[in-house]
């Protein structure tokens, strides 16, 4: 994948580079708003990492909303030190796509970006989902593995659905937190864990192969082979 | 904005503003201009209803006279006319009556005037001069009538009402000038009284911009409108000390609380650095390291939402809701942690509550209520969320649990940043829970309250209550 990051602290680029790098994608740097603007313009990118406050007079907002006003759809995450939730939701409504906040763990940072570069397309919505012999039905609502059908509840059919649509990604707990639940908060303990672990129960509980994986430092990912 | 377009501003602690500045003196030459300007029109309507008034009856009683005299002289002609003014002459008691009348050739038929006046040149107009009167010079008045052969002059010896004219304008002068200076002095006076009455306040003004934050406006009985500024001042004041006190507490925490864990990862990571034997080692103190500081990183994030609330700086992200959802997400989301350790959480939620407030801060609250209610209720414990509407409209959402409780002067500790009560020091949490769940009722403009969940009950267990204006 090809990915344009426009940061202006070195240190944070030069970890953020060398770690995408390493995840196998192709990484263009800009230090400035100004150069991140014409490369992000002038050439062809999967995916804009984008710093919210930049040096160069043109900062992240101005920079995706130049960039949707000339009807380029480029998936962009915001990196950003400005926390609150109002400065998240201005970066949103500019165009940006997902938002992180600094400080971050690499982990989280690629699973997002990860997820941003192979969103479900919109086109063909998808109405089964199946990940080996479990299958996600969207129209009755129903999951079934192998022919014995599972009860679920309303939300974890949900957090399924959602690291179903992410099959084979890491998927963190606070994508999980807010695309699962939709809410910005911080639920303090390891909630998520919970409720992951009793998905997990209810999905393996007679299956010798488990499907929900659990990444070391990043999160879950639900996948067909171990 | 640079240095060349700044207005330059009055040194702080500046002397009182120059005459020609001063708002004071502008009021009170407003003031003296107003008083001016009635006493002007006082004047003038005196005047024309006295002199104005005199002038007016001369005039009529002149011409009165004169058509008189011509109806006299159309029925019974010159002779007859020059009889009726000997006869108005011989009947005028005042002697103020003045008449002449001249045939063509300027020849004297009666009167009591011995020359035409220089200034009766045409018919039907008024006219002022001097004459001698019965030998005294005299301000008179006339009209002049042509009649075919004769010439007639009707007039008033006016010297009675010019003399009473003088004294009139004589006392007009007088109580001008006396009301300008009234106006002076009432000037002066308006100008130091709202001196003296805003004094005060730019005192406060002066102390507070010297870093005086205790500073207040002091205020009068009077309720008028500087006790208003100065109440308004005053309310200004506590909220920006309110403010202070938040920005102080919040450093005052993070110096002291951040700096124990920073203080903790630092010495940790640098131990390993001299002690690891094995690369396995290292690689768990870094791992540990980073472990600590994003702790660190949740616990200056909490703080920032607290000064966030506490700043009312999110009540732009206000929006209706209806509490019973949210409060319902909460409880769904800690459902599986009560579970996990084998507690129940039980909700006793209306079909509908709506209200207007910040969704995700009242979530927030709510899950560090959970949180704290699952943590410290023992296993099999019961936690219980409720929420409902007063009859006064105000709103309650209750969290309540089975736990051990608290001590009454712990429950009244409880708030304060990273408190922590004794007994929970073994359990994990940073202490800023129950502080921003505090900061976010406060930020809807309702309290925290803390009380036993069952009183008398050992254990007590512990109930907290979220009251919120309803805003309806």
């Amino acid at each position: 994948m090809r990915i344009l990051l426009v940061e202006d602290d070195v240190e944070v680029a030069r970890f953020v580079k060398k770690g995408l790098q390493e995840a196998g994608h192709t990484v263009e740097h800009a230090a400035n708003g100004r150069d991140g603007l014409f490369l992000a313009a002038s050439e062809q990118f999967d995916l804009l990492v984008l710093d919210r406050m930049l040096p160069g007079g043109v900062d992240g907002v101005r920079l995706v909303e130049t960039l949707r006003g000339q009807g380029n759809r480029t998936p962009v995450l915001f990196l950003s030190a400005l926390g609150a939730v109002d400065e998240r939701v201005k970066g949103l409504k500019a165009g940006g796509d997902d938002y992180l906040v600094k400080p971050f763990a690499f982990a989280e940072l690629l699973a997002r970006v990860e997820a941003l570069a192979r969103r479900p397309s919109v086109d063909a919505p998808a109405t089964r989902l199946r990940v080996s012999d479990l299958e996600l039905d969207l129209l009755s609502r129903t999951v079934t593995r192998g022919a014995k059908k599972i009860d679920v509840q309303p939300r974890e059919f949900r957090l399924l659905e959602h690291l179903m649509r992410h099959a084979g990604q890491v998927v963190t707990r606070t994508m999980l937190l807010e695309k699962v639940w939709d809410y910005h908060f911080d639920p303090q303990t390891n909630v998520i864990d919970v409720h992951v672990s009793r998905l997990r129960q209810k999905l393996d509980k007679g299956f010798d192969k488990p499907l929900i994986h659990t990444i070391r430092n990043a999160g879950y990912m639900i996948r067909a082979e171990p | 904005m640079s240095a060349h377009t700044r207005r330059r501003q009055p040194a702080p602690g500046a002397a009182p503003p120059r005459l020609m500045q001063s708002a004071g003196l502008r009021f009170a030459a407003l003031f003296t201009l107003t008083f001016a300007l009635s006493s002007l029109v006082l004047v003038a309507v005196l005047w024309w209803a006295t002199a104005g008034a005199l002038d007016r009856q001369v005039a009529a009683a002149i011409r009165a006279d004169a058509v008189a005299l011509t109806e006299r002289w159309r029925e019974a002609g010159a002779q007859g006319l020059a009889e009726a003014i000997e006869e108005r002459l011989a009947l005028d008691v005042s002697n103020e009556a003045i008449y002449l009348l001249l045939d063509r050739d300027g020849r004297k038929l009666a009167g009591n005037l011995e020359a035409w006046p220089a200034t009766a040149t045409s018919e039907g107009s008024f006219s002022r001069t001097r004459i001698s009167h019965d030998g005294v010079p005299a301000d008179a008045r006339f009209l002049r009538r042509d009649l075919p052969n004769l010439r007639l002059l009707v007039g008033r010896d006016e010297s009675e009402r010019l003399q009473l004219r003088l004294v009139l304008t004589e006392g007009v002068v007088w109580s001008l000038g006396a009301s300008l200076l009234i106006a002076i002095a009432g000037a002066a006076l308006i100008r130091r009284a709202l001196e003296r009455r805003l004094e005060p306040t730019f005192r406060t003004a002066m102390g507070i911009a010297s870093g005086d934050l205790s500073a207040r406006v002091p205020l009068s009985e009077r309720g008028d409108e500087f006790d208003r500024l100065g109440q308004g001042m005053n309310n200004m004041l506590d909220r920006i000390e309110t403010l202070m006190q938040g920005v102080r507490g919040v450093s005052d925490a993070i110096a002291h609380d951040l700096r124990t864990p920073i203080a903790r990862a630092r010495s940790k990571l640098e131990e390993s650095l001299g002690a690891a034997s094995s690369e396995a080692e290292l690689r768990a103190a870094v791992e540990q390291g980073i472990a600590d500081l994003d702790n660190i990183s949740r616990i200056f994030r909490a703080l920032l939402r607290i000064a966030e609330a506490e700043a009312g700086a999110r009540r732009a992200a206000f929006a209706p809701l209806d509490l019973p959802e949210v409060l319902g997400d909460a409880a769904e989301f800690y459902q599986a942690a009560a579970e996990a350790r084998d507690q129940r959480l039980e909700t006793d939620l209306p079909a509908s509550l709506p209200m207007v407030g910040d969704r995700d801060l009242l979530l927030q609250a709510v899950a560090n209520l959970l949180d704290n209610a699952v943590k410290f209720t023992p296993e099999g414990g019961v936690v219980r969320l409720a929420a409902r509407r007063h009859g006064d409209g105000s709103i309650e959402i209750m969290v309540s649990d089975s736990g051990p409780g608290l001590a009454s002067d712990d429950q009244s500790r409880v708030g304060e940043r990273f408190f922590r009560a004794d007994r929970s020091r073994n359990t994990p949490g940073s202490g800023l829970g129950l502080s921003l769940v505090r900061a976010v009722a406060q930020l809807h403009g309702g309290v925290l309250e803390l009380g036993d969940a069952m009183p008398g009950a050992d254990p007590p267990g512990l109930s907290v209550s979220l009251l919120l204006p309803g805003g309806k």
